[in-house]
């Protein structure tokens, strides 16, 4: 029998299905909404970003609904996604351990600091503006994991109990400071509540090309590294020994795992459990090749959060719930399995 | 590959944890030969094996491969001199066996790893040779212990280096196994001129297939030389504080060790 190697593109099944389920999770998020636009319009509609559509005949309310709120929401949660599952794969690759998520190591509570920080200075709602944030949030998320993987590290392993206790105690500190800093400035307080559990509350292009930047490079040097984090699953020394810089390659992955959880954090809020339940759907049908793990996790996690924010915004309305209570509610019980799975196998 | 290349540890002085490990060690391994590293646990066995390997860094004295220093060499190029074979525990379970033998070109591949023409037929040499071919595509957490220690010889040997460093690799093995192992490790030496440092327990297999053996107490070179030189009767008791008996191979030229059953309890407690 002549093996042959899994090739990133040797197979392009994956990316064809993960690609139509994002396509479709697009179109859906589009299409449902509180106001709602007759099909044909809204193909035109749709049409008319790529094709001269004469629409002089569809009212501008419909084209704003569709061009300036729910394309850009839609786009900005499909990067939120993108960005929350492929740092989520980094980090459980970074750290062995399957229950790395940004938001349960604490990272994303911390970047939830550093913008809350950024967002009590009140910057112009300009693109210059909006990338501010995401980079005080960067600040916070790195603080924040050093302070976890300091914490956790016991010898040269980082055993799933002191991960998860570190990263809860961190993260409740971080909260609680985030809290005090909102509670200052109240007249900001509901709009600071809504984002924080993960509600989108700006409109319009401006986040989607302030958060495009910082999270497509982010990915890039995670993927870059992906070979690096097929070999660190031996362990850093034999990483060592087959020749990856491995203390360099720790620190670009922590860097760019950081910078991509907190922009999402910037401009969705607090969104758990993407990053455990994208990346792990991706290694239980496709093995646990990173060169494909991670693409393919960005994308599955675009389609998670867009399902998520399309039920967090169908199941009470005309009431929007914050989609952070969606993935809670289904991303918990996948922990707790995935826990049980853990501890039978892996690591007791 | 490169080819011959001699490993030298020139008085090395190993700390780790801020306990001196190695007391100023010298022992060089030569292209085309096996050399044993034995002593009792604890005697810096790991350490040593560790420290050629570039994972520590003697506080004193230096690694060398050919004349140049190993800190020196960048991480890349250093695999490209010294492959090491661990021991196989606590593998990532779901990696194939061809994934994890193709781990071995890593210091070879270009940017994401994309393994060239060149890589997939050394993977494939390696793979028939190590009589892992018929079980590619299995994950190694299905595979035997014997098997998974194979995978990581292999991945060794896909590294193509002159110099392979092997820390305990029959530990835990059945008879067939360790014969498996250490012969695929004796036959590459034989073809391909490497040269071997090989850290292991059991003594009689040292007799067996080692060239020369360094004897490791205390982090002290004890003694170093001929199998048949270096395990002697006083030497071996010396060292292990335990009262053996020397037997000749019936086929070769090598002595063959056994306790002795009426040894007093406290000498063999003492050595546990």
């Amino acid at each position: 029998m002549k093996a042959t190697t899994v090739k990133p593109f040797g197979d392009v099944r994956p990316y064809l299905v993960n690609g139509l389920a994002l396509a479709l999770a697009l179109c859906f998020s589009v299409v449902v909404g509180a106001v709602w636009i007759p099909l044909q319009t809204m193909v035109r509609l749709l049409a008319a970003l790529v094709l001269p559509v004469d629409l002089s005949d569809v009212p501008t309310a419909y084209q704003t609904i569709v061009h300036n709120v729910r394309l850009p929401h839609a786009f900005l949660m499909a990067l939120s996604g993108a960005a929350l599952a492929s740092s989520g794969a980094a980090y459980q690759g970074l750290f062995r351990n399957p229950l790395a998520d940004p938001y349960l190591i604490g990272v994303a509570s911390g970047a939830g600091l550093g913008a809350v920080i950024a967002l009590a200075f009140h910057w112009p709602a300009t693109l210059g503006g909006w990338m501010v944030v995401p980079l005080a949030a960067f600040g916070g998320a790195l603080l924040t994991v050093l302070l976890v993987y300091r914490l956790a590290k016991v010898n040269q392993s980082l055993p799933t109990t002191t991960l998860i206790l570190a990263g809860v105690a961190v993260s409740s500190f971080a909260t609680a400071l985030t809290s005090f800093i909102m509670l200052r400035s109240r007249d900001e307080l509901y709009r600071a509540m809504a984002w924080l559990l993960g509600g989108s509350t700006v409109n319009g292009w401006t986040p989607v090309w302030a958060a495009f930047p910082y999270i497509l490079i982010g990915f890039l040097v995670l993927w870059s590294l992906s070979h690096a984090l097929n070999v660190l699953q031996f362990g850093e020394e034999q990483a060592h020994q087959l020749g990856i810089a491995v203390e360099r390659a720790k620190l670009l992955l922590i860097l760019a795992a950081s910078l991509t959880t907190a922009t999402a954090v910037s401009f969705s809020g607090l969104i758990g459990f993407i990053g455990l339940i994208a990346p792990h759907t991706m290694r239980l049908i496709w093995g646990p090749d990173y060169r494909r793990l991670l693409p393919l996790s960005a994308l599955g996690g675009s389609c998670a959060l867009l399902l998520a924010d399309l039920l967090a915004r169908v199941a009470l309305a005309p009431q929007v719930l914050p989609v952070g209570v969606v993935t809670a509610l289904a991303g918990a019980p996948f922990f707790l399995w995935l826990l049980r799975r853990a501890k039978s196998e892996l690591i007791w | 590959m490169k080819v011959g290349a001699t490993l030298r540890l020139n008085s090395i002085r190993v700390a780790y944890n801020g306990k001196v490990i190695l007391k100023d060690v010298s022992i060089q391994v030569r292209p085309g030969e096996i050399l044993a590293l034995v002593g009792p646990n604890g005697a810096g066995k790991t350490t040593l094996i560790r420290t050629a390997s570039g994972v520590l860094s003697p506080i004193q004295g230096q690694v060398q491969v050919n004349d140049r220093d190993l800190q020196q060499l960048s991480t890349v190029e250093r695999a490209k001199w010294m492959a090491v074979v661990p021991q196989a525990r606590q593998l990532p379970a779901t990696f194939s066996v061809y994934q994890t033998v193709m781990l071995g070109r890593t210091p070879y591949l270009g940017w994401l790893g994309f393994p060239k023409k060149e890589d997939e037929e050394i993977v494939q040499q390696v793979l028939v040779r190590t009589q892992l071919d018929t079980l590619a595509h299995r994950r190694i957490g299905e595979l035997s212990g014997g098997e998974q220690q194979r995978v990581l010889l292999a991945r060794a040997l896909a590294q193509n280096t002159p110099i392979l460093l092997l820390d305990e690799p029959t530990a835990h093995l059945d008879l067939h196994h360790q014969a498996l192992i250490l012969k695929l490790v004796q036959q590459t030496v034989k073809e391909c001129g490497l040269a071997v440092l090989l850290a292991i327990h059991d003594l009689n297999l040292v007799s067996l297939y080692a060239d020369r053996v360094a004897l490791l107490v205390n982090g002290h070179l004890q003694r170093e030389g001929k199998p048949a030189q270096v395990l002697t009767k006083q030497e071996i008791e010396n060292a292990y504080g335990v009262e053996v008996e020397l037997l000749d191979h019936p086929h070769l030229s090598a002595p063959f060790i056994i306790p002795r059953s009426n040894g007093s309890l406290e000498r063999i407690a003492y050595v546990g």
